[in-house]
């Protein structure tokens, strides 16, 4: 589904991904482990196309299609979602009309109708259920005065509500207590299914108790230099990221 | 001649059609007097250093509308807040409108200035009122006055509550190459009364006009007057609006500005707490673009103590539109607990457009909370990507992120059909085909 082929980007002309391959198939979940300023949330921001990055060389294919020239809201029609690190508040916006907007433009890209107030509100309705949120919560402004767990589980919200193809989680854990995660993780884990992909982005173990990856990668210095089973990650909890970077400097 | 010659030689005409030995016009005689001393104001002058007046000078204005012209309610319907049942005060090329209007003396006078300025019946009314808050010396409010005979009366008795909102609206029609229009609205709102004024100018052509219009708002006790002004018009249309506000105690008045279009529009909000337990509140929000520019110049006078005032101005400005914002509040010595805050938020999204902010506070009480705060920025780049993430193209992302930004303003609107309008007057004017529903 995504193949992602020697990829370079640079920021401000400092490089920060240097080659990175990395292929991700229907029905698979990967997680992208490293170390702080190894590059994760720079890829996850360069594959939902976020215009401060430049890709200098390499690139990306969703369904063998290279998307290099789309932007992110056409990658966005095409399947791709981003969970934000660090998700934006937008006082003035409540989540409702927010999600609604962007499911009728997703609609209106693709040539449908825009979706009946009817359906909206029970998809609204089913989708906040299964990420246990408030129906209050969801009349506020986006993000404004949410404390972190409540964006993190306001942005898997978002994507249950749009089902991507493809989702990237980037540190969707941090700041999160054990509570929110697991209904965080109990929310991605209902969305898994054949046909779409998960990549998580994470700097430490703890998430991958609750959503189990298939393959897992470190990240290091702009590249790709360990990949294995969910295994490594139980040992990268262990033993620390230094050994990794030894063996890179190999 | 030049716009200022031909309108105190027009004086003269105009007094052709007036009766000369009402007492009125003792006061537009002074008020001529003080217009031809001073003449239309330039930019040497500190109020009017960001807003030149030179080039609609230079225009032909005709003082007077050459013929009369009518227009059919269908052709204009679009122009007013045609949802829901209004009372409306309409005048086509300055001139009374009945086939467009629908007035009313049931227990409320929501009629004519040329009617309350000639009546007998009025004459105690206008001997308090008219002209008694309106500037004296501020040289385009006096030559408004001097011309002062036509425009909206409103008088709401004590206790009383007009049954529906009230529209004021001026069309021009473009039957003169240029016209000068100069409307005199007076509004009585009399002790525990309550009213909502939606007030627009509309030009239906190409053909310049420039309107100086002047508005005396009095709000005796407890009185609650809800004033909308709705500012969408031509390129080709100037507006100089001058309002004054007197307050008495515990009276409430709110005025918003909607600037969406026009050549030149310039707001004069005057506000004077003659009591205590006031609150004074004027918002506005501005988008504009092209060359137009827009003007806002507020001021609050804190006369006595224990008052409130509320200012919150938003302004998004594209290409080479300009905005000026200067918001003066004055507090008195005895004007102890006073409360006054002040706020101007803009964006610019283009390298060409320009905003002139200044707020100018001058507290002479020592028991005051006031506070300002402007700011100029540009939409941020990172909200803009979250919104693209989620599949809104950049165009609407960027229309969501400014009317997020603006749209608290709209909190305080009380009539929903008009925050509906002013939601889709928003949207048409950044281009997009949003709802905005909230």
């Amino acid at each position: 589904m995504l193949k992602i082929k020697d990829l370079h980007a640079s920021v401000e002309g400092k490089g920060i991904l240097k080659g990175i391959n990395l292929e991700v198939g229907a029905g698979e979940v990967h997680a992208i482990m490293g170390p702080n300023g190894s590059g994760k949330s720079t890829l996850a921001s360069v594959i939902a196309g976020n215009e401060t990055y430049e890709v200098t060389a390499g690139g990306i294919f969703l369904d063998e299609e290279n998307i290099e020239d789309l932007s992110p809201e056409e990658r966005a029609h095409n399947g791709v979602f981003l969970s934000f690190q660090y998700p934006v508040e937008i006082p003035g916006v409540s989540v409702t009309n927010f999600m609604k907007t962007a499911i009728n433009e997703s609609r209106k890209a693709k040539g449908l109708e825009d979706m009946p107030a009817k359906d909206m509100l029970k998809l609204i309705r089913d989708k906040s259920e299964l990420l246990e949120i408030d129906r209050k919560f969801l009349s506020r402004s986006l993000n404004e005065g949410f404390s972190g767990g409540e964006k993190k589980r306001n942005e898997i919200f978002q994507m249950a509500m749009l089902e991507p193809k493809l989702a990237i989680l980037d540190e969707t854990d941090s700041g999160l207590d054990i509570d929110a995660l697991r209904i965080v993780a109990n929310g991605v884990n209902k969305l898994k299914n054949k046909d779409n992909a998960i990549v998580v982005i994470t700097h430490y173990q703890r998430l991958l108790e609750y959503i189990v990856p298939d393959y897992v990668h470190v990240l290091y210095n702009g590249k790709i230099v360990k990949s294995g089973t969910k295994e490594l990650a139980l040992e990268l909890e262990e033993k620390g990221y230094d050994w990794i970077k030894q063996e890179a400097a190999v | 001649m030049d716009l200022k010659d031909k309108l105190v030689s027009s004086f003269l005409a105009f007094e052709n059609n007036v009766d000369v030995h009402n007492p009125v016009h003792d006061v537009r005689t002074e008020a001529i007097k003080n217009f031809e001393t001073k003449g239309f104001p330039s930019k040497k002058e500190e109020a009017w250093k960001y807003t030149s007046l030179n080039s609609l000078q230079k225009i032909d204005f005709s003082i007077f509308p050459k013929k009369e012209s009518s227009l059919e309610y269908k052709d204009v319907k679009k122009y007013f807040i045609h949802q829901i049942d209004t009372y409306k005060i309409v005048f086509v090329d300055g001139v009374y409108s009945s086939n467009l209007s629908e007035t009313t003396h049931d227990g409320v006078d929501i009629c004519l200035m040329s009617a309350a300025l000639t009546k007998p019946m009025y004459k105690a009314v206008i001997d308090v009122y008219f002209n008694k808050v309106a500037s004296k010396d501020e040289s385009l409010t006096t030559l408004n006055t001097a011309f002062s005979r036509e425009g909206a009366y409103i008088y709401i008795p004590k206790n009383k509550v007009p049954k529906k909102p009230i529209e004021i609206i001026h069309f021009s029609t473009g039957n003169d190459a240029a016209l000068m229009l100069q409307p005199r609205n007076l509004i009585i709102a009399e002790e525990n009364s309550e009213m909502q004024i939606i007030e627009r100018h509309q030009s239906l052509t190409s053909n310049a006009v420039l309107t100086n219009c002047v508005t005396e708002i009095f709000a005796a006790k407890n009185a609650i007057v809800d004033y909308y002004k709705v500012q969408n018009d031509v390129d080709s249309a100037s507006l100089i609006d001058n309002t004054y506000v007197d307050q008495k105690d515990g009276s409430h008045v709110k005025v918003h500005t909607f600037s969406f279009g026009g050549k030149l529009m310039r707001n004069n909000l005057n506000f004077y707490q003659n009591g205590e337990r006031i609150d004074s509140t004027m918002k506005g929000i501005t988008i504009i673009g092209d060359k137009q520019h827009v003007d806002h110049h507020t001021l609050v006078h804190h006369i006595q103590p224990n008052c409130e005032s509320h200012q919150d101005y938003k302004g998004i400005y594209a290409d080479s539109a300009t905005g000026v914002f200067n918001g003066k509040i004055i507090v008195d010595k005895i004007a102890q607990k006073t409360n006054a805050f002040q706020q101007n938020n803009n964006i610019l999204i283009s390298d060409k457009a320009t905003i002139n902010t200044k707020p100018q506070l001058e507290i002479f009480a020592d028991d005051v909370k006031c506070s300002h705060g402007c700011t100029i920025g540009q939409l941020d780049e990172e909200a803009l990507f979250y919104l693209q993430s989620r599949g809104i193209p950049k165009k609407e992302a960027r229309a969501l992120l400014m009317y997020a930004f603006a749209n608290n303003v709209l909190e305080s609107v009380r009539i929903p059909e008009l925050k509906v309008r002013i939601n889709k007057l928003i949207a048409n004017k950044l281009g997009v085909n949003l709802g905005f529903d909230l």
